[in-house]
């Protein structure tokens, strides 16, 4: 540890490089102006202009889910910071670890009403994992490394600090971080290693199973790398099928055969009866997520349920579980495997066999088949002829996605066989997250191939992001699977509102390849299946940033589906099922997320 | 546990070691309200002054369930340092204190110094037409005298809700 004198500015900047950052996204404004000028004088600290502060967030999660880092922002007061809120409480919902820094007017003014004041740590103290107000320049440093740990460690998320004019201008005391990025925190202590007398309790239910499942989320991805990897080889090593949610996708491979799918309301059969009818679950990393359980009554009701979480109020808070193991999981994982191997356990082989077949015989319904067609495209053959041809290219690919039915149809036909190679908003299902979250992964990832599967509806709540990509020399592939609809709005209009496609319909669509080239971008359409390889390689090939309009069937739905308010087994297989179907939510349990 | 015991709704008294930084009481009553918490009593001082602690003392309502959620929130906030169902973690003593201003004359004034005797209540201030009590004890002892005073001119009461704290020779 070391301290020296310098400017608010100065040491934002050296905090910053302390921590290991390499790139913001950002926009100036009023108060910022020192920071920017210190920003200019320096090398080592990039700075991507966004077009508007909510995709800067967005950026900052691609950046941080794509390479298990911090994510940075940094905004102006008032309106630069009131715009982050909705990318704040999206990484909040999915544990995405982030800075936010803002702008805050000088001190003496904060409380009256000054021009561009907003009492962003008010607004924002429900939706960040925590923030700070700044008042004393000589606490800027320790703050800037408290957030840094604090956002990366634990269960991550977002953390806010609010920075007035002044401290920016204020001469202080700079400590650096120490050999570790780590801090000792006062209070702030997440727990990591679990208790070895549940894990114990754990293996014997494992080992003892009939019907077990894994059941993994986000927080494998979360814990890093070697918790993905621990996680696939416990699976492997037990033989116990594995289904994940939608934030879970790429922790465990998914072109395995013991991987069963992703589960949920959109999940496939095979998932989706297995929770229901298991007798050991074993929950991961997940958090019992209604577009997980469905109706909570009805879920997996004979099963013991195990849950590994390193957020102890995710334990026992939608679904109550027998043996709840607080820790991170790559600890957890860890133990596990060493206590299996020392016990030489097994799961009963017949059982275990007798668990298969029953799950090839639900795995035989194809849950995710569709009908394919000659004239028109099917959205989940764009999907499959996207992932066949990116496979083609070699390279190492990301996808991101924004929020509907494009979204859905992406978890289900896209394959994941390595973490954090998956970047779509869960929890607060944001539409406009996924275009500027590409940005921030390829800004990552300067070589990959970046993929954005968008809707026409969500590409235009963040398209402006289109001349950030080209200022950067960012060849995102945008594909807009094109349904002229706000088609997932449309889907629930047409099975629990008598087809009455209210306000749903987008007529007035600009023409999205005269758009791309008027930003210098490269534009493409399909529309015929046929048209369909040339226009995808054509993307690939090409050094610019893209948009490829894929003019897709309007009224194609997504199967299967589990109405809400349902159980697991009242899943609905495609078209005919619903119209057949009884259990079909109810509308006033059917809220559309 | 039964079905029943499930939904049944307990009382709680949680005490919530803090870190007294600014913002922290926001955190924590923003918790409960948008959470769909109930808090019935909240108090709330520094307690360490080296150290800068506060003691929040919460007395709330809820399932087990709920109960266990919000500790388990509470305990997420990060100035929190501590948190302890003073309820379940063993045996507790609590206490809280009530102003009450009374106003009448001549046989209520009388009726109204009786009772306070009874309640151990002190008169603070007092008019020719008013007193002012000072009542201590269990918040059921404070609601019976404030009940108890009601017929006989109730005006005014302030009260500081709940503080407690654990029996025996451990601290929080
Ligand atoms: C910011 C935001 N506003 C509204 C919604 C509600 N919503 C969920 S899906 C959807 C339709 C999305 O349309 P599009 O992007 O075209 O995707 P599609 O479902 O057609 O594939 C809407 C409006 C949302 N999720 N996010
Ligand atoms: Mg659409």
């Amino acid at each position: 540890m070391s301290t020296k004198e310098m400017t608010g500015s100065e040491i934002i900047i050296q905090a910053l490089k302390d921590q290991g950052v390499d790139v913001m996204f950002g926009l100036p404004g009023g108060v910022l102006l020192p920071l920017y000028d210190a920003l200019f004088k320096q090398n080592g600290l990039r700075h991507i202009l966004v077009k508007h502060e909510q995709a800067a967030v967005h950026a900052a999660e691609g950046y941080a889910r794509s390479t298990g880092e911090v994510g940075t922002v940094l905004v102006t007061s008032g309106p630069g910071a009131t715009n982050t809120v909705t990318g704040l409480v999206d990484a909040m919902m999915d544990s995405v670890p982030l800075v936010c820094l803002t702008g805050q007017v000088p001190s003496s003014l904060i409380g009256n009403d000054a021009f561009q004041e907003a009492d962003i740590t008010g607004i924002t103290r429900g939706c960040t994992k925590h923030n700070y107000l700044v008042k004393d320049v000589n606490d800027l440093g320790r703050i800037l490394h408290e957030a840094y740990y604090v956002a990366r460690t634990g269960r991550p998320g977002p953390v806010l600090v609010d920075i007035p004019k002044d401290i920016l201008l204020a001469t202080g005391t700079y400590t650096t971080p120490g050999k570790t990025t780590a801090v000792e925190h006062k209070s702030y202590k997440p727990q990591v290693k679990g208790d070895t007398a549940s894990i114990k309790q754990a293996i014997e239910l494992i080992r003892n199973a009939k019907r077990p499942l894994f059941y993994g989320g986000g927080g494998i991805v979360n814990s890093g790398d070697a918790a993905c990897t621990l996680f696939s080889q416990f699976v492997k090593m037990t033989g116990i099928p594995c289904s994940l949610t939608l934030m879970g996708l790429g922790a465990f491979p998914g072109s395995d055969n013991q991987f069963l799918g992703m589960m949920g309301m959109h999940g496939t059969y095979e998932a989706n009866m297995a929770m229901h009818d298991c007798d050991v679950m074993i929950n991961i990393g997940a958090r019992f997520d209604d577009r997980v359980t469905g109706a909570l009554d009805k879920f997996s009701p004979d099963s013991k349920k195990i849950h590994i979480d390193i957020d102890p109020s995710s334990i026992n808070k939608n679904v109550v579980v027998d043996v709840p193991i607080i820790g991170d999981v790559a600890h957890v994982l860890e133990e596990m495997i060493k206590y299996w191997k020392a016990d030489q356990a097994q799961v009963n082989a017949k059982e275990l066999e007798k668990w298969w077949k029953q799950i090839a015989d639900w795995r035989s319904k194809d849950s995710l088949k569709y009908i394919q067609s000659n004239k028109v495209i099917k959205p989940q053959y764009a999907l499959e002829r996207i992932r066949d041809l990116a496979l083609e290219t070699g390279k190492d690919t990301f996808y991101t996605t924004e929020v509907g039915q494009h979204q859905m149809w992406a978890a289900q036909h896209l394959c994941f066989e390595k973490p954090k190679r998956w970047m779509t908003s869960g929890g607060l299902g944001t539409m406009g997250y996924g275009f500027p979250s590409a940005m921030g992964v390829q800004v990552a990832h300067p070589d990959a191939l970046v993929v954005a599967i968008a809707g026409d509806g969500s590409f235009q709540m963040n398209l402006q992001e289109l001349a950030t990509l080209m200022s950067y020399r960012l060849p995102v592939k945008c594909f807009i699977l094109n349904n002229m609809f706000l088609g997932m709005v449309r889907q629930w209009q047409e099975m629990f509102h008598g087809e009455r496609y209210s306000e749903s319909v987008i007529e007035d669509q600009p023409d999205f390849v005269k758009l791309a080239e008027a930003y210098g971008a490269l534009g493409l359409r399909a529309t015929t299946p046929g048209e369909l390889d040339g226009v995808i390689k054509q993307a690939f090939d090409s050094h610019l940033p893209t948009i490829i309009d894929i003019r897709t069937d309007p009224e194609e739905n997504v199967f299967p589906m589990i109405p809400s308010g349902a159980a697991h087994n009242e899943i609905i297989l495609g078209p005919e099922d619903s119209k057949n179907s009884e259990s079909g939510g109810s509308v006033e349990s059917g809220v559309l997320v | 546990m039964t079905n029943k015991d499930k939904d049944d709704i307990l009382r709680h008294t949680i005490s919530v070691l803090v870190d007294n930084e600014s913002g922290v009481l926001a955190r924590v009553i923003g918790l409960f309200s948008g959470r769909g918490y109930n808090i019935e009593s909240l108090t709330v001082a520094e307690t360490d002054h080296v150290e800068n602690l506060s003691k929040i003392t919460i007395v709330t309502t809820g399932t087990r369930q709920v109960i266990e959620q919000i500790k388990a929130q509470l305990d997420r906030l990060v100035p929190v340092r501590r948190v302890v169902d003073l309820t379940i973690d063993g045996p507790s003593v609590e206490r809280e204190m009530a102003l009450v201003k009374v106003a009448g004359e001549g046989e209520h004034r009388v009726e109204a110094l009786r009772i306070a005797d009874i309640f151990r209540a002190r008169v603070i201030d007092s008019s020719n037409s008013s007193f002012v009590f000072e009542v201590f004890g269990k918040a059921g002892k404070v609601d019976a005298f404030i009940k108890l005073m009601e017929p006989l001119g109730l005006v005014d009461v302030s009260r500081t809700g709940v503080v407690a704290i654990s029996r025996g020779a451990t601290g929080l």
